[in-house]
């Protein structure tokens, strides 16, 4: 079938002029501007340049994509015209948007279109220089085109490469601090290739095309690598699985000497979430069971720690950590059954509603006045004593830390070792629950309740069972957040932190254990580094979720489970009948 | 003997009471079927049998014992399995894995390797798709592994509802000459069924339920001759 030549253009213009619109949303939100004060390659162009350029970029994808048609080969000429023209039309837009903001002022509406947003974009140059957005425009709608239009062979190493390089770019200046601080090659080299918030010009040239030949390398010789692989004697292979997992060993274990107390404190809170991402994992992702208070058990586990450690006048007992920790978690278990015995019977929006005001109860309460000469209310609890491995010494008096002969877990560059180790052996139980039959018996729930029940499983205590473990987990990561920051606040505690629990599920992938760290990492960790995007965090989370809705319904690192779920092929009927006649025949 | 008594057994579901007082029979080695038209009551009757519904009179006994004072995940303890309506395999999951959770009730390996052949053995088809997700058979492959699921945990008494349901002729006709294998090789059956003809071919006894209530029980043979049921249920005038 031909395809009409206005029918294109229309395409076309009307992706370009989407994307324009993205661009301008962009702006006016004031990402453009934040993000331009960091570079991804140092002072060629900004991160606020590259989302331009990335609106411009994907409208040629996306024109180049929608103008081809599947049956038949790729028509290059069309799809270039395409793309060329939704570039253009993203330019035209943006140079448009730029004009009319030198007409009214837009700021009366939009508080963001600051001047400085207008010198940024005009290069300082009022509108001589507009007529360069279409130019540029055109440019890197050719590039997504292009990029289109390569064989696999080539799109594939080259996408990663470009991934993988503005990745680097992003944490380009944690590399350099790292490297800066060893000796004086590798202090060198990473001045070389890291700049102070993006990569050097010849350090994004080196990853690029390191990237792309590894890649296009691996791809070409992976089975053969693994053939070799698998043709080392047994003991070998075993001895190379020892010096691998040596070597990370190595490489967490001494993370925090080599990277500071901020990339240390951010590892914590990555693992403290992924803590209480594996709690409700356990809740919602193996049996099925909602729950919007989650956090509700991590303010339990803390207040535990908090009552029972504290050196502060709400100190109750004066234990060490150690023995706290195990009645924080029995504790958070009791609250996990607490929760569950009355929502037992509650399904669906009902079990999200009452579990959303399970969390804000306890958060309320925690923080009341009523409650205030237990927990301390609004002003919270002080005075927590940090972990110590050795002996403690006695408690003197109030507000007086207890001293601590041996290791003291004082910061985060100790409290590190703690939170990861933790959520390694929280992970590690959980994987071994999923493969239980308690971990069936969750799934057979999951699916459908009434079968469940009529193969012999006892619903109300494999559910509580589930509401108890998810508890738990949570519990530990509150009792271990108590002893980072050192005191406790009811504030802390806010239905954010469950919906930030819930997300980071979703875009690991639901009921699977790695998928938990995965989406720690991306939801939590990204943020956490980038102070610019954290200013965006909800827009970044929205735009996440809805991408993975639309991309990657399976998550990040999907459980086997939901990936046959999702990409099954159908047999038919027919099929059937014809090869159980030919079966009967058999008989 | 009895092996499943039901006695004036009365259901609700709120205010609507969909079992009148039914009362049922069944002898050891019996095929048994339920027969009557959509919403007669035959699901409810099945549900309240393995507990998942409690009578709110009435009495039901498993070899003489009162199973009423057990809750539905116990009884299949007891010896009672269920394939449901519609088959309710569990689609994310592959055939092996649903084999494996229909054993959930028997701890012992050798137990479930047993029956594993067994399924195997009476449906060769699911041991060539073992690896596959439930999801992506077919009815008919569907309806083999519900039915596999439910031997799984060994029962005495396996309750079968509508297993022709949504089945090409031929289809229904191998899971009806797998029932009666399954019968020989010991197991009690209840089989509920809106297909009287089928049904009716291979039961011993039979009851016909209208609207809740018990209208007729006979032997399978006289119930085919009976007008009521070959006007109502076999299309005959
Ligand atoms: N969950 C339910 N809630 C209320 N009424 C129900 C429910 N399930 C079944 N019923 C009613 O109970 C009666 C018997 O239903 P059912 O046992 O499913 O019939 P059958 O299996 O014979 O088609 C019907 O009138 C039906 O509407
Ligand atoms: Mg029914």
């Amino acid at each position: 079938m031909m395809m009409k030549k206005d029918y294109l253009i229309w395409i076309a213009i009307k992706t370009g002029l989407l994307s324009g619109v993205i661009a301008i949303f962009l702006c006016l939100i004031g990402m453009v501007e934040v993000f331009s004060k960091r570079d991804v390659i140092e002072k060629i162009i900004t991160l606020g340049d590259f989302i331009l350029l990335a609106t411009a970029v994907s409208a040629g994808v996306i024109a180049a994509r929608a103008t081809s048609n599947p049956e038949q080969q790729k028509q290059p000429l069309k799809n270039l015209i395409a793309g060329a023209l939704a570039g253009i039309t993203t330019g035209v837009v943006i140079a448009a948007f730029i004009g009319l903001s030198q007409q009214i002022n837009l700021r009366s509406v939009f508080l963001s279109a600051s001047p400085s947003l207008f010198d940024l974009l005009t290069f300082k140059g009022g509108t001589n220089w507009i007529w360069m957005y279409p130019a540029i425009g055109m440019a890197a709608g050719l590039l997504g085109t292009i990029l289109f239009l390569l064989p696999e062979k080539f799109r594939q190493p080259i996408t990663r490469a470009i991934f993988i390089t503005f990745l680097l770019a992003l944490f380009s200046g944690l590399f350099r601090v790292v490297m800066i601080n060893q000796s004086d090659n590798i202090a060198k080299a990473g001045k070389y290739l890291f700049g102070q918030t993006g990569l050097t010009l010849s350090g994004a040239i080196i990853f690029f095309v390191a990237v792309v030949s590894i890649s296009m390398f691996w791809s070409a010789e992976s089975t053969n690598l693994q053939k070799g692989f698998a043709r080392i004697p047994k003991k070998g292979q075993t001895g190379v699985r020892v010096v691998v997992f040596a070597i990370l060993a190595y490489m967490v274990l001494m993370l925090p000497q080599v990277s500071g107390p901020f990339i240390a404190q951010v590892i914590v809170i990555v693992s403290l979430y992924a803590l209480m991402g594996l709690g409700l994992n356990i809740t919602l992702g193996f049996a099925g069971l909602l729950d919007l208070g989650f956090v509700a058990f991590f303010a339990v586990g803390a207040y535990t720690v908090g009552l029972l450690t504290s050196y502060g006048i709400f100190g109750l007992q004066h234990v060490s950590f150690w023995v706290a920790v195990p009645i924080a978690v029995l504790v958070s278990m009791m609250f996990g059954a607490f929760l569950g015995l009355p929502v037992l019977g509650v399904r669906g929006d009902y079990l999200a509603i009452a579990t959303l005001g399970f969390g804000e109860i306890v958060r309320l309460l925690a923080g009341s006045d009523f409650l205030a000469p237990f927990f301390g209310g609004p002003q919270g609890i002080i005075g927590i004593q940090k972990p110590c491995l050795g002996t403690l010494g006695e408690f003197v008096r109030v507000d007086v830390p207890r001293i601590c002969n041996g290791l003291e877990f004082a910061g985060p560059k100790e409290i590190y070792y703690l939170a990861v180790a933790s959520a390694i052996l929280i992970a590690f139980i959980a994987l071994r629950l999923q493969r239980s039959r308690l971990g069936r018996a969750w799934m057979a729930i999951r699916e459908d309740e009434d079968v469940a029940e009529a193969l012999g499983i006892n619903l109300i205590q494999t559910k509580l069972l589930a509401y108890m473990l998810g508890a738990a987990f949570a519990g530990l990561g509150g009792a271990i957040f108590t002893v980072l920051v050192g005191s406790i606040f009811a504030t802390s505690m806010q239905l954010i932190v469950s919906i930030n629990v819930v997300s980071l599920i979703i875009v690991g992938g639901m009921g699977s254990v790695p998928g938990v760290i995965v989406g720690a990492i991306a939801l939590i960790g990204l943020p956490e580094l980038l102070r610019e995007v954290s200013e965006y965090r909800f827009l970044f989370y929205g735009a996440a979720l809805i991408m993975m809705m639309l991309a990657k319904p399976e998550g990040l690192w999907p459980s086997q489970a939901t990936l046959r779920e999702l990409h099954h092929d159908d047999s038919g009927e027919d099929s059937e009948i014809a090869s159980t006649k030919s079966s009967q025949a058999k008989a | 003997m009895s092996i499943l008594n039901l006695d004036n057994v009365h259901t609700y579901y709120g205010n609507i009471h969909a079992l009148k007082g039914i009362s049922i029979n069944i002898e050891k080695g019996e095929i048994v079927t339920l027969i009557g038209g959509n919403g007669a009551g035959k699901t409810t009757t099945l549900r309240t049998i393995s507990g998942l519904l409690k009578p709110r009179e009435g009495k039901i006994h498993l070899n003489g014992d009162d199973i009423l004072k057990y809750q539905a995940h116990e009884i299949v303890y007891k010896g009672v399995s269920m394939v449901p309506e519609g088959r309710g395999v569990f689609a994310r999951l592959t055939v092996l894995e649903n084999l494996e959770m229909g054993a959930y009730s028997r701890n012992s390996k050798e137990e479930l390797s047993r029956n594993m052949e067994r399924v195997f053995t009476l449906f060769p088809r699911l041991k060539e798709r073992r690896t596959q997700v439930a999801g992506t058979l077919s009815g008919g492959e569907q309806q083999m592994l519900a039915t596999g699921r439910g031997l799984m945990s060994n029962p005495s008494v396996l309750l079968m509802d509508e297993p022709s349901m949504g089945l090409a002729p031929v289809l229904v006709e191998l899971i009806f000459d797998t029932i009666q294998q399954i019968n020989k090789e010991g197991t009690t059956i209840l089989l509920v069924e809106q297909n009287a003809l089928m049904a009716l071919s291979i039961a011993n006894r039979g009851y016909v339920l209208q609207t809740g209530e018990i209208i007729i029980s006979d032997t399978a043979e006289n119930l085919k001759k009976n007008p009521t049921v070959q006007k109502a249920y076999l299309g005959m005038e």
